[in-house]
Parts: structure tokens; C-alpha cells; sequence
């Protein structure tokens, strides 16, 4: 493999190079994907990552991030943990996606793994290649597990962007592709046991699909007890309860699944992103054995090519094993404890402007008192060497995901570089309402 | 299975061509699949460098407490943890080692638990403020032959001075060492310290220790055993207090009682058969108290050796100049029926007569076990030019004794043999480790500049914690004002870390840090009740007394 060009000052990746980060921008709005390249650039975010290492991102500039956004999780470990890497390095030298069809080693080996970590009641693994399509197979066992259509979720949910996943979020991403179907999948408003029970009480309803918290809506927490309320109703009416672990599993919130702090065995559980390391990609859905009949009715029934692909199975085992050693969980116990008690510092200098704090472990929605203030924040955060990301869904709210790993300097850094960011943000949004192109970047976007 | 899938019914290879084509993951190169070995090592210093940070904060209160409750709890394991210890590992004596393992546990309280590690101190003279900072991340490798004692008084050391350690032991003795260290740790993280505070190395292995060595996470690195080890930490790149090994010379005078000093020097030969680095190797008697000293050494309980015997032991506990390790620790009397000599039942020693001390006699090298060798001398000061040669082949800073009653001998041996400490008319093995002399109580021994390490007396909490010195200016003109009534640190009133509740349900209970404090405040005080009240009867309470009038009299300075 040889570059494309000795490129001297420019960008040489070996196997592609670029002369210039404006020459690379330009070719990603060409090639790429103008208007997702445009957006980032006029929100005051230029983003583009090179190197990464651990919990730091470098722009192509060499612009150092402490990234706390993780792809929502997928970075959990940090990038590239050593030992992931490792790991899978290794099994490239005898394994390589596998074939969808048969027995296969790696895919059995994790999904005994799986079990093994899981919530009581689960008891067999199916796997997609991402979240999305592990989204859908939930939906498809529960339609086939009750022989119904309907699948609640609520307001604000995200689920994914494939085909059944996409029903279950917000309009926002489904009327683009004229793929919202209200009938099928009504949504219900979050923390609001009313108009889940009326959902749910016409016994038409296949599953109720909840995210433990909703992340993509700025992590509001559910209710003390609402969410065993909606299992209760679940039962109650003859519907699946699925639980979207996605972004709360893997320790984020101090327990290895999120839904277990709830006290919920749920009939069926997704993971997805960090499960393995950010290094491969692979989702798996965890389901009872009630949900688990068309495995043996019909193993065919659902085929993905790349769905369970063994080196990611390999990667998950061993970023699963990483996950649940007793050492990462009193970590993160720490850094919950530290990463919140300083961000309510922060927020006593500024509480008119950072309103609330939602925390679980080291899962946190920052709220700001501004329709758009996340945005403010995420940009001079940007500016001080952090980047995170604003809530698609509530833009008032930061999504705010330090790794489980973090160390405790970094933890310390993070919240110095954060308490400035935030102290700018609240100025410039009480002030001027700064640059202009951000708000029409951002207006663009709504 | 469903027909609706077309498949081609071609003939395929099926799983391998023969069984042995396809390897298992287990024959793969190195997958690391498993948990365990070095990643997780590494992963409990990342864990024990939140704690240092939580830990360092305590108040010296809470500080007490946790030492306390840690001491008591190892106190009250001290005989079963001594007999798997032996069980383990092949060496030593059990009761011997309760002994050790009880003045490791609350023994080392009794010595250090009124002294503050913690609290700032004013000096209004020098106007100096000295506030304690622990070092933090303690890695602490623990030998075979003590492993209990040395983990615990590790631990104490440890805790004394609100460091985190993680205890890397010797493979040979790796479970009772991770049974020692976590009954310790329970008893400390239920008293209110830090969780992982104490941690343990489960699966050591060279490779494991080599990297925890070299983690910039580790702050103090704190070496009991083999040299190899020892260098290894000196020169792993972060600050070390390694300790070299020993090879007592015992000398014996013609003013000694020889009576007292057979009593002695035999006590300590048999203790725990040896085990204990200040455990006395060559015997150097003048020649006038010879026979004296041989008598009462028999009469206790030696049995002196014939040339041909000595040879024979000599064979069968050396390979080379190279200790057997096999033979580390046993009885007297198995090591004589290995070497074909008939002893009586009640033989604690063998001592072994040698001309000259030099390097290619094995039996003047380190013995740790109860084979003491002999030599005699025309005088003390060949006597003293007698020790130097032994220190010469091994042991240099470590230690030596010498039973006289003649201050200007004693004074010629200590200002001649190269060694950090001088046990006289006492034994060495409780001696030199303080346990029967006013010196620190200690299961590591400073061998000073001449043997190779920056740790030169007893290793004592203080050695542990390091002093942020806050001077004012000298002139009288500047002014320093009174800190009495301020105290940095603090009394946790609760689990360290919480454990990470919801934010709502937080709010949902009370208000936040009302809500916090209530909850913590009775966790606490039950943690605390759990560990320091039930197990403290009365007869603990008795049994401790009695054991520390017995056996660390001399210990207790008040
Ligand atoms: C909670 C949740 N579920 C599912 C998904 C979909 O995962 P993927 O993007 O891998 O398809 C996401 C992605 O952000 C998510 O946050």
C-alpha cells in the first residue's frame, strides 16, 4: 500500500492524503456529505478527528479534545484500548467475519458471555451489525413472540435509523424518508404512566421499547418507579417490555446494565456501540426464552451477512471482560462521585444560567436556560479542548459521557476546561448571542 | 430448521480436515480472552489511585479507626491465616508465625496508633507549617517466607499514613497473601476507608510484576524479598525503598554470659526455623567462652556437627553456594535425617564448625533455615574482622548481633561492621526488627547506603508519608498567623466512593446533601460497630494484653 501523494506539510494516511484540511472539507462536502460537513463547520465545530488515543481526540489542526461525547458510548473504554486492540489483532490471525450460517465459535463464546452479565430471565443471544438493526430484530421477536403490530415508545425516543427502529423516534428523522407510521408505532410523552397505560390497554400492543434514559432527548431521568410501572403495565396487557440499553449499559451508570438499577428483568435487551471497544462493529440483542421461540421455530428467520461478525464477537468479549471487572465498577463509582460533586460546583457560580444537573453514574444531561444553550456550551467547549455534544431532541440539554476509564487528573482537567467553557457559554448567550453563522447553522438544521 | 432457506448442499470441508486442523482459541498465540494476569494488576493500581486521592483527604479520626479496625480484624486471623501460611508455602513454624502475624496486626497498632501520620503541625518558631502527604499508590511486594506478617504490616504502614497499596506477593505464597490483605481491606473499607484502598494481586508472575514497576500510577514502590526483585524495583524508574538481604554474623565474647547468649541464639535460630532475614548465619565465638558456649548451646537444644556431618548437611542444603529452596524453613531434625544424622527429637538447630569464612563456603552464606555455622576466633577484634567477612559475601547494611558485656567491644563492632543495626545480648531475628529492642517494629529491613537501598532504619509509617513544608519568611518582620482550629482533612460520612444513586432519586429522598448525610451517617456508624465492636470482647481484649506484654514488651515506647 503506497500514498497517493507525498503530500510534504499535507496529510498522509498511507493509503490516502490530503493536501490541506480545507482541501479535505471540501472533498467531504463533494464526495461526502455537504450538509452534515457544512453544519459542523458553521456551528463553531471544524472537527475533523485524526488521531485518537485513549479519551483524546486531535483535529487535523493537532487540536487536542477530551472527548466526552464517546459516539455515545461506543468509546466507553477510550479509543483503541491497548488490550482491545490487542486482542483483536491476535484474532486476525485466525479469524475474520465468520459465515452467518453456521455454528459459529466466537459468536457462541459471547453470547455465553452476554448471558452470563445479563439481567435474570435472558437467555439466548441474536446479533445484528449496529444498533439499528439489533433495534429491529427486538421488534420483529416481540411482533412474533405476541402475533401483534404495534410497538410504543415515547416522545423524543431514539432508537436507530433502520427500518423498524426509525418508526419508534422522533419525526424529525422519519418523515425525511416518509417512514413515519403513527399507527404502528404511537408515542407516548416520557414519565407519564397515563398515557402509557391507555397505550397500552386496547391489548394490541406488541412491546414497549424504552432507552433506560433517553439519550438522544438530553438523558431525563425516568421518574422513581416509572419504569417499573411501565413493566407492570407491560404484563399487565400482554406486551414486551424491551429494554434500549444501547447508551446505559456497559457501566455508564455504575451497575454493568442500567436496567438492573431499575430492578427489571426486561423479556428482551439491546446493547450496541461500546460493547466492542469501538474497534468492530457488532449490536446483540439479549432475549427471554418466551421471546426466544423462532431461534428454534425458524433459525433463518432473521439473516444479516455481517450481523455477528466473529472479530467483533472477539472484540465484545474482551471489552465486555474489561466492563465488568470489579476495579472498572469502584472507578467509576469514583468518578460519578467526583465528576458530579464538581459540576454542581461549577454550577453554584452560574445556576441562573446551568438550571439542572441529571446524573446517573456517569451518565449526565447538562441543562442550560436557553432554547439552544447546549449548543453555546458544546462550542466553547470545543474552544477549551472538550468536545461534547449538544441533545439532537432538546438542544437545551449537553450530553456529557466522561469514560468509564477516566483517570483522575483527566477528571480534573476535564472539569477546569469545563467550568470555563460553560462560564463563556452563559456570557455569550446572555450577551451578543455571538456569531451569527452558528445560529444560521443552526436554524438551517431545524 | 426451516426450509425457506436455499442452500447449496455442496460437499464442504466441515470443520477441518482432520481434528487437529483447526486450533481452539486456547492454542491461539496469546488471545487474550481471559480475565486476570497483568491488565487486571494494572487495572486495580488505576482503582488504588482513586483511593490514594479520597484517602488522602481523611482526618487523622476516621485515620485511627480504619487502623484499628484492620488490626483487629488481622489479629483476630492471625492463627488460621499462620497455619494455611505454612500450609502454602512448606515454611516455618505456625506458632511462631501467630506470634509475627498477631505484632504485625495489633502489635504494630499498639506501637503506631498514637502517632499522627496526618495532622498538620506548627512549628511557631521556625514559623513552619508541615502538612503530611502520603506518598499514594504503594505497590508492596511481599516474600514467601513471612507472608502474612509482611502483607499485614504493609497494610498497617499503609493504612497509618492514608495510602493506597496493592500487594504484589510472591507466587509461592500468593493465597494466603490475598486472604491476609482482603481480610484487612474488608475490615478497613467497613471502618470507612476508601474502596480499593487494599488490593491484591491474585496471579503474580514476573511479567505482572515488572509491569506494575513500571507504572507511572505507582508512587512508591516498597520491596521485601530477592535481590533480583529488589534491583528490579530500584530500577523500575519510580522512587523505591528496597532492602537488600541479610547474613547475621553473631558474635560472641569472652565476657558474654554463655549461657544467656545460647538461650539467645538459639531462640532465634529456631523462630519460625529462620524464615525471618535477621535470622543470626555465622556464630563467631572467642576462643576462651568456646566450650562454654557449645556446652549450653547443647544443653538448649543444638546439635553440633562432625566434620563428616557438617559436609553432609552442607550437601544436602546447598547446591553450590546456592540455598536449596526446598529445604527454606523446615525442622532441624529433617534436615539432619536428609544428611543421615541421628538427632535427638527435641534438636531446634543444627550448628555446623567452620574454619574460615569466605566465599566458597556455602555454609557461611545465608541460611534461612536452622543450620547456624561456627567459627572460632583468638579475640573480639578478630572476631569483628570475622563479621566483616561474612558481610562481605552477603548482607552488607542488613544486620549483625553481638552478646558482650564490654562497651568498648561493642562500640569497636559497631562503628566496624557494616551493617544499619546491632542487636546486643538479644536475639536477632525479634531483635533487629524491633520486636525485642526499642528499634521499630518492622518486617523490613533499611539496608542503608552500603547495601544498595535509600531506606537505612526499620521501615515505619513515616517512610510512607512525605511533608508539604509552608515557610513563611525568617525575617521577624513577617508575621505568621495562628492555625490553630484549622484542620484540612475530613471526616467522610459515608462509603467512599457513594455509590452513584440517580440525581432524581437523590432529590426524590430529601433534599440533596441533607438526604446524602443522613444516609452515610448511619452506614458509617454501622460500618464502624460492625468491625471494632462485636469482634472486640473482652477475651480478645485479654489475649491481646497478654500478647503484648509477652511478646512486645520492649515495643510498647507509650
Ligand atoms: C439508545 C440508542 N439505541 C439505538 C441506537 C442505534 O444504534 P446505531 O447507530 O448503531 O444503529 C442508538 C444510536 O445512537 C442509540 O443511542
Amino acid at each position: 500500500m503506497t500514498g497517493t501523494t507525498s503530500s510534504g506539510a499535507g496529510f498522509d494516511y498511507g493509503l490516502f492524503s490530503f493536501a490541506s484540511k480545507d482541501e479535505m472539507l471540501r472533498k467531504s462536502q463533494e464526495f461526502w456529505n455537504p450538509g452534515k460537513t457544512q453544519f459542523w463547520i458553521d456551528s463553531g465545530v471544524p472537527l475533523v478527528i485524526d488521531r485518537r488515543e485513549g479519551y483524546f481526540l486531535y483535529d487535523m489542526s493537532g487540536k487536542r479534545l477530551i472527548d466526552v461525547h464517546l459516539n455515545g458510548g461506543t468509546y466507553n473504554l477510550g479509543h483503541r484500548h491497548p488490550e482491545v486492540v490487542h486482542t483483536v489483532s491476535t484474532a486476525m490471525q485466525h479469524f475474520d467475519i465468520g459465515n452467518h450460517h453456521f455454528p459459529s465459535l466466537a459468536r457462541t463464546a459471547l453470547a455465553e458471555a452476554l448471558i452470563a452479565s445479563a439481567p435474570g430471565g435472558l437467555t439466548k443471544v441474536i446479533y445484528g451489525s449496529g444498533g439499528g438493526e439489533a433495534i429491529d430484530i427486538a421488534l420483529k421477536t416481540a411482533r412474533h413472540t405476541t402475533q401483534k403490530r404495534k410497538i410504543v415508545s415515547i416522545v423524543k425516543a431514539y432508537h436507530g435509523h433502520t427500518g423498524l427502529a426509525v418508526g419508534t423516534g422522533d419525526e424529525r428523522f422519519s418523515q425525511l424518508f416518509l417512514a413515519d407510521a403513527p399507527e404502528d408505532f404511537p408515542h407516548v410523552p416520557f414519565n407519564d404512566l397515563d398515557a402509557m397505560e391507555q397505550a397500552l390497554a386496547g391489548r394490541d400492543v406488541a412491546a414497549v421499547i424504552m432507552e433506560t434514559i433517553p439519550a438522544t432527548y438530553g438523558f431525563p431521568l425516568p421518574n422513581p418507579g416509572y419504569l417499573r410501572a411501565v413493566k407492570q403495565l407491560c404484563e399487565r396487557y400482554g406486551a414486551l417490555y424491551i429494554a434500549d440499553e444501547v447508551q446505559t449499559g456497559l457501566m455508564r451508570t455504575g451497575e454493568l446494565w442500567g436496567i438492573t438499577k431499575e430492578g427489571i428483568e426486561p423479556d428482551i435487551m439491546v446493547t450496541g456501540k461500546g460493547i466492542s471497544g469501538g474497534l468492530y462493529p457488532i449490536a446483540c440483542v439479549l432475549v427471554n426464552e418466551r421471546s426466544a421461540g423462532w431461534l428454534t421455530q425458524d433459525g433463518f428467520g432473521h439473516i444479516s451477512t455481517f450481523g455477528g461478525a466473529e472479530l467483533g464477537c472477539i472484540a465484545a468479549l474482551k471489552a465486555l471482560e474489561i466492563t465488568s471487572r470489579p476495579e472498572t465498577r469502584s472507578r467509576v463509582h469514583y468518578l460519578a462521585d467526583v465528576i458530579g460533586s464538581g459540576l454542581r460546583r461549577i454550577q453554584d457560580t452560574c445556576p441562573d444560567w446551568f438550571t439542572g444537573i441529571r446524573q446517573n453514574g456517569v451518565i449526565f444531561g447538562l441543562e442550560f436556560d436557553d432554547p439552544q444553550g447546549a449548543k453555546y456550551v458544546m462550542k466553547h467547549l470545543y474552544e477549551n479542548g472538550v468536545w461534547a455534544i449538544f441533545s439532537t431532541l432538546d438542544p437545551r440539554v449537553l450530553q456529557y459521557k466522561p469514560g468509564i476509564l477516566m483517570s483522575p487528573e483527566l477528571a480534573d482537567e476535564l472539569l477546569d476546561r469545563t467550568a470555563v467553557a460553560i462560564t463563556k457559554a452563559a456570557r455569550e448567550a446572555a450577551g451578543q448571542h455571538g456569531s451569527r453563522a452558528v445560529r444560521a447553522g443552526w436554524e438551517g438544521r431545524r | 430448521m426451516s426450509a425457506s432457506f436455499s442452500s447449496r448442499p455442496g460437499p464442504g470441508p466441515g470443520p477441518a480436515s482432520g481434528s487437529s486442523g483447526v486450533p481452539g482459541i486456547a492454542s491461539l498465540p496469546a488471545m487474550p480472552l481471559a480475565p486476570g494476569g497483568t491488565p487486571r494488576a494494572l487495572a486495580m493500581v488505576e482503582r488504588a489511585e482513586w483511593a490514594a486521592r479520597a484517602f488522602a483527604r481523611y482526618d487523622i479520626a476516621t485515620v485511627r479507626r480504619i487502623a484499628h479496625a484492620a488490626a483487629l480484624a488481622g489479629a483476630a486471623q492471625a492463627c488460621r491465616l499462620a497455619e494455611e501460611a505454612v500450609r502454602e508455602t512448606g515454611f516455618g513454624v505456625v506458632e511462631h508465625k501467630v506470634v509475627k502475624n498477631e505484632s504485625c496486626s495489633i502489635g504494630l497498632w499498639q506501637a503506631y496508633g498514637d502517632h499522627d501520620y496526618v495532622s498538620p503541625r506548627i512549628d511557631e518558631q521556625a514559623k513552619i507549617l508541615r502538612v503530611p502527604r502520603p506518598a499514594g499508590v504503594i505497590l508492596a511486594l511481599t516474600p514467601s517466607t513471612n507472608p502474612v506478617a509482611t502483607t499485614f504490616s504493609k497494610i498497617m504502614f499503609g493504612l497509618l499514613t492514608r495510602n493506597a497499596i496493592v500487594i504484589s506477593p510472591h507466587p509461592y505464597a500468593a493465597g494466603v497473601c490475598a486472604e491476609a490483605a482482603t481480610v484487612m481491606a474488608q475490615a478497613a473499607v467497613a471502618a470507612g476507608a476508601p474502596d480499593g484502598c487494599v488490593q491484591v494481586v491474585t496471579e503474580p508472575s514476573v511479567p505482572l510484576v515488572d509491569a506494575l514497576m513500571a507504572s507511572s500510577r505507582v508512587s512508591l514502590i516498597v520491596a521485601t524479598g530477592g535481590t533480583a526483585m529488589v534491583r528490579a524495583a530500584h530500577s523500575s524508574g519510580n522512587p523505591a525503598l528496597g532492602v537488600g538481604p541479610g547474613n547475621v554474623p553473631v558474635l560472641v565474647d569472652a565476657t558474654a554470659d554463655p549461657g544467656a547468649a545460647a538461650t539467645a541464639i538459639l531462640d532465634s535460630k529456631a523462630f519460625d526455623n529462620s524464615v525471618l532475614c535477621t535470622n543470626e548465619s555465622v556464630l563467631i565465638v572467642v576462643e576462651s567462652v568456646a566450650d562454654a558456649l557449645e556446652k549450653a548451646l547443647t544443653r538448649q537444644g543444638a546439635h553440633l556437627t562432625s566434620p563428616a556431618e557438617t559436609d553432609a548437611v552442607r550437601a544436602v542444603i546447598f547446591d553450590g553456594d546456592r540455598l536449596r529452596t526446598e529445604w527454606i524453613g523446615r525442622e532441624a531434625t529433617a534436615i539432619a535425617a536428609a544428611a543421615g544424622i541421628r538427632v535427638p527429637a527435641r534438636t531446634r538447630v543444627l550448628i555446623t564448625p567452620i574454619d574460615l569464612v569466605v566465599p566458597e563456603e556455602a555454609l557461611a552464606h545465608e541460611k534461612l533455615l536452622p543450620v547456624l555455622a561456627l567459627t572460632r576466633v583468638p579475640t573480639a577484634e578478630r572476631g569483628i574482622d570475622v563479621a566483616r567477612a561474612v558481610l562481605r559475601i552477603s548482607g552488607q547494611g542488613h544486620s549483625a548481633a553481638i552478646h558482650s558485656r564490654d562497651a568498648a567491644t561493642v562500640m569497636a563492632f559497631g562503628s566496624s561492621v557494616p551493617v544499619m543495626r546491632i542487636s546486643v545480648n538479644v536475639g536477632n531475628s525479634l531483635g533487629s526488627s524491633g520486636f525485642h529492642t526499642n528499634l521499630a517494629p518492622t518486617m523490613t529491613i533499611g539496608t542503608g547506603f552500603t547495601g544498595r537501598s535509600a531506606l537505612t532504619a526499620n521501615l515505619a509509617p513515616e517512610h510512607l508519608v512525605a511533608e508539604t513544608q509552608v515557610a513563611y519568611g525568617s525575617s521577624p518582620a513577617t508575621p505568621m498567623p495562628s492555625f490553630s482550629g484549622l484542620d484540612p482533612w475530613y471526616a467522610p460520612d459515608g462509603p467512599v466512593p457513594q455509590y452513584p444513586v440517580a440525581s432524581n432519586l437523590d432529590d426524590a429522598a430529601s433534599g440533596r446533601s441533607a438526604g446524602r448525610g443522613a444516609e452515610h451517617a448511619s452506614a458509617s456508624s454501622a460500618g464502624a460497630n460492625g468491625v471494632a465492636g462485636p469482634q472486640e470482647s473482652d477475651e480478645l481484649r485479654d489475649h491481646l494484653r497478654r500478647l503484648i506484654v509477652e511478646e512486645l514488651r520492649a515495643m510498647v515506647k507509650g
